[in-house]
């Protein structure tokens, strides 16, 4: 299946000339990258390689210095609503006061727009998602009750509500048990076979191979992107992690 | 005086009505408003917006001359908001923290406040004096065109906030989320810190610069112990803020001698400390009372468990052993046995115990039960 997208397929995202910085270190440099449309693609580099700024720069999260995000051609401002965000788990109090099935509603706003309340619809797909992560039986659970696992199930839910195209996910697997990591990659692997393009920033180089069928090496600079089975090896590994990254894979 | 000649008063007394109707709908829509102060952890924001304010009135003062609330509180809302988007400012374009901000600004504004404030009282001819009740504020100057004021801006602020009330909850819970979907998150973060200005200048009045930050945190702070659902905050702590006003009047005016504000922060300050210690699901008290009784369950849960471990090894699980064999093990007292027996998982016949068919079943399925409520 992967082998007859040839160079028919479409490009679901396109970074151009992409540099961000903090306080005016740069940490990513000239960024260039395409993302042909139905990969399940992995986003690996060290700590601090700049992947979750990655993310939230092509999401507009993050105001770059330089460069131009472009999804399926278009201006990233005019596609948003093909565009879904899992952002790491730490990145919100999950103290506040709201049930899990709540959250998980909040997927439906962007389609619902301003002061448009959700009503059965709405709560009808979060009911859907979160049977598909199976966190229905959470669903009035007030959020901070839930494990790390579960709270991590509920931000790939309400990505799930909003029936995008393209889905950027930053570490969905941290902090999960075995099971759940099955359970997860299955949902993204269909949502592949359903067409869509999911990107994840992944950090058990192990796993790669078995879970993607697209990889991009990311330290500052990128250092390169393509199919899994063609560019994954010692070569692009030394050079995105340096020579220890042999310790890490022994893990 | 009591309770019922005061709830008369209430009806006849034009000043303590107009007083109590002010500071109750004052309390209400500081508490409303705080509770979004205090869910994005900007606790320090209302003090900052407060002792900004102070500037603007002095200044409001030189330029006209009046001692007219609504010029005053022209010129505190118009200083407010000067600060309130300095600190925005500050925190965007340089390394500073937010904290580090708002301290800075808030100090800043508050001494050059002071400053006109000496200088106003220094100045021969002006009728200068009273204008330090905007520091802990004097309820008694309120009347009814104030009362009118306050209820019009927490109308709107009421019909705003229902008005875009998924825009306000989903930027709560996770701004960064909220750009994504396509929202202006910029204007909703304005709205949100524009009314808390507003709500804040209309306190200085009553509540005065000094103490006005009380009334946004407390009243949310208490609500927050309560609920888990952020509608049910927003109005506990509208609730708790406008009883705040209400009690703190009564006692004020029935207290020849006390002011008002710091009176109505007291008690708000109770609602809080009440709610810390006596909230079910996150006070103090219920925590350390289920925490005392886990560890009892788990005390008799592990002699159980060792008193099956023991029965197990017989045909006849009722088979008495003696009590001695216990010693030896950590979990059991005296009182542990006993209350085995009342809850019928144990006989006991002088110096001997034997487990019943009762409690041989909950000992069996002691770990798969606890492996049930930790899903
Ligand atoms: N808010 C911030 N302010 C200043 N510097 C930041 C900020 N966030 C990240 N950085 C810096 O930017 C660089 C890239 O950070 P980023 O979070 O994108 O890394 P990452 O690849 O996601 O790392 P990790 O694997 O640890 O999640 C790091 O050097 C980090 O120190
Ligand atoms: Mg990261």
């Amino acid at each position: 299946m992967i082998d007859n997208k040839n160079k028919a397929t479409p490009i679901a995202v396109k970074v151009d000339d992409l540099t961000v910085a903090y306080n005016y270190k740069p940490v990513l440099w000239d960024i260039d990258l395409e993302i042909p449309e139905g990969v399940l693609m992995a986003i690996v580099g060290p700590n601090g390689a700049g992947k979750s700024t990655l993310i939230k720069s092509i999401l507009g999260i993050l105001k770059p210095i330089a460069g131009s995000v472009s999804i399926y051609g278009k201006p990233y401002d005019k596609q948003r609503k093909l565009v879904a965000y899992v952002p790491q788990k730490g990145s919100v109090d999950w103290d506040f006061p709201t049930t899990a099935l709540d959250v998980v509603m909040m997927g439906t706003y962007g389609n619902l727009g301003w002061i448009k309340r959700p009503g059965q619809k709405q709560k009808k797909e979060a009911l859907e998602a979160l049977e598909k992560v199976g966190m229905l039986p959470f669903k009035n659970r007030q959020i901070s009750q839930l494990s790390g696992g579960q709270q991590q199930r509920i931000f790939l839910a309400r990505a799930l509500v909003q029936n995008a195209s393209i889905y950027f996910m930053d570490e969905p697997f941290q902090g999960v048990d075995a099971t759940t990591e099955i359970a997860i990659i299955n949902i993204l692997k269909a949502l592949r076979k359903a067409g869509k393009t999911v990107i994840v920033v992944h950090h058990d180089l192990q796993t790669v191979p078995e879970y993607f069928d697209w990889v991009t090496f990311l330290n500052v600079k990128k250092i390169a992107t393509g199919p899994v089975k063609d560019i994954f090896n010692d070569d692009y590994l030394t050079k995105t992690y340096g020579i220890n990254y042999k310790v890490s894979l022994q893990k | 005086m009591n309770i019922k000649e005061y709830i008369e008063l209430l009806f006849t007394d034009y000043t303590l009505r107009t007083i109590t109707l002010g500071t109750a709908i004052l309390g209400a829509v500081t508490g409303m408003l705080g509770s979004f102060a205090v869910l994005r952890k900007q606790s320090l924001l209302g003090d900052a917006i407060s002792h900004a304010a102070l500037p603007g009135i002095a200044i409001a003062f030189l330029l006209t001359g009046t001692k007219d609330s609504n010029i005053l509180l022209i010129g505190a809302l118009v200083s407010g908001l000067i600060g309130t988007f300095w600190i925005r400012g500050i925190v965007k374009k340089t390394h500073l923290k937010s904290d580090t901000a708002l301290g800075l600004i808030l100090s800043l504004f508050f001494g050059f406040g002071m400053l006109l404030l000496t200088f106003i009282q220094k100045q021969p001819n002006a009728n200068q004096a009273g204008l330090d009740k905007y520091l802990f504020g004097q309820a008694a100057t309120l009347v009814e065109s104030d009362v009118w004021l306050m209820a019009l801006v927490s109308g709107i602020c009421l019909l705003v906030l229902l008005f875009f009330w998924k825009e306000f909850k989903i930027l709560l819970f996770d701004a960064d989320y909220t750009k994504t979907l396509g929202f202006n998150t910029k204007f909703i973060d304005v709205l949100i810190t524009s009314f808390i200005v507003l709500a804040i200048v209309l306190g200085l009045q009553t509540v005065g610069v000094v103490l006005m930050s009380a009334m946004l945190l407390a009243p949310a702070a208490a609500a927050r112990q309560w609920t888990n659902k952020l509608s049910t905050m927003v109005f506990l702590a509208a609730l708790f803020g406008a009883f705040s006003g209400v009690f703190g009047t009564a006692i004020s005016a029935t207290q020849n001698n006390l002011s008002t504000g710091p009176v109505i922060v007291i008690i708000a300050g109770v609602f809080v400390l009440f709610s810390f210690v006596f909230s079910p699901s996150r006070g103090l008290l219920f925590k350390q009372i289920r925490f005392i009784k886990n560890r009892r369950d788990l005390q008799l849960h592990k002699t159980l468990t060792f008193m099956f471990h023991i029965a197990e090894d017989h045909d006849n699980i009722s088979h008495p052993h003696a009590i001695k064999i216990l010693n030896n093990f950590h979990g059991y007292t005296r009182g542990t046995l006993q209350k085995l027996e009342k809850k019928n998982f144990v006989k006991l016949d002088g110096n001997m115990w034997s487990l019943t068919e009762e409690g041989y079943k909950t000992a069996s399925n002691l770990y798969n039960q606890q492996n049930k409520t930790n899903e």
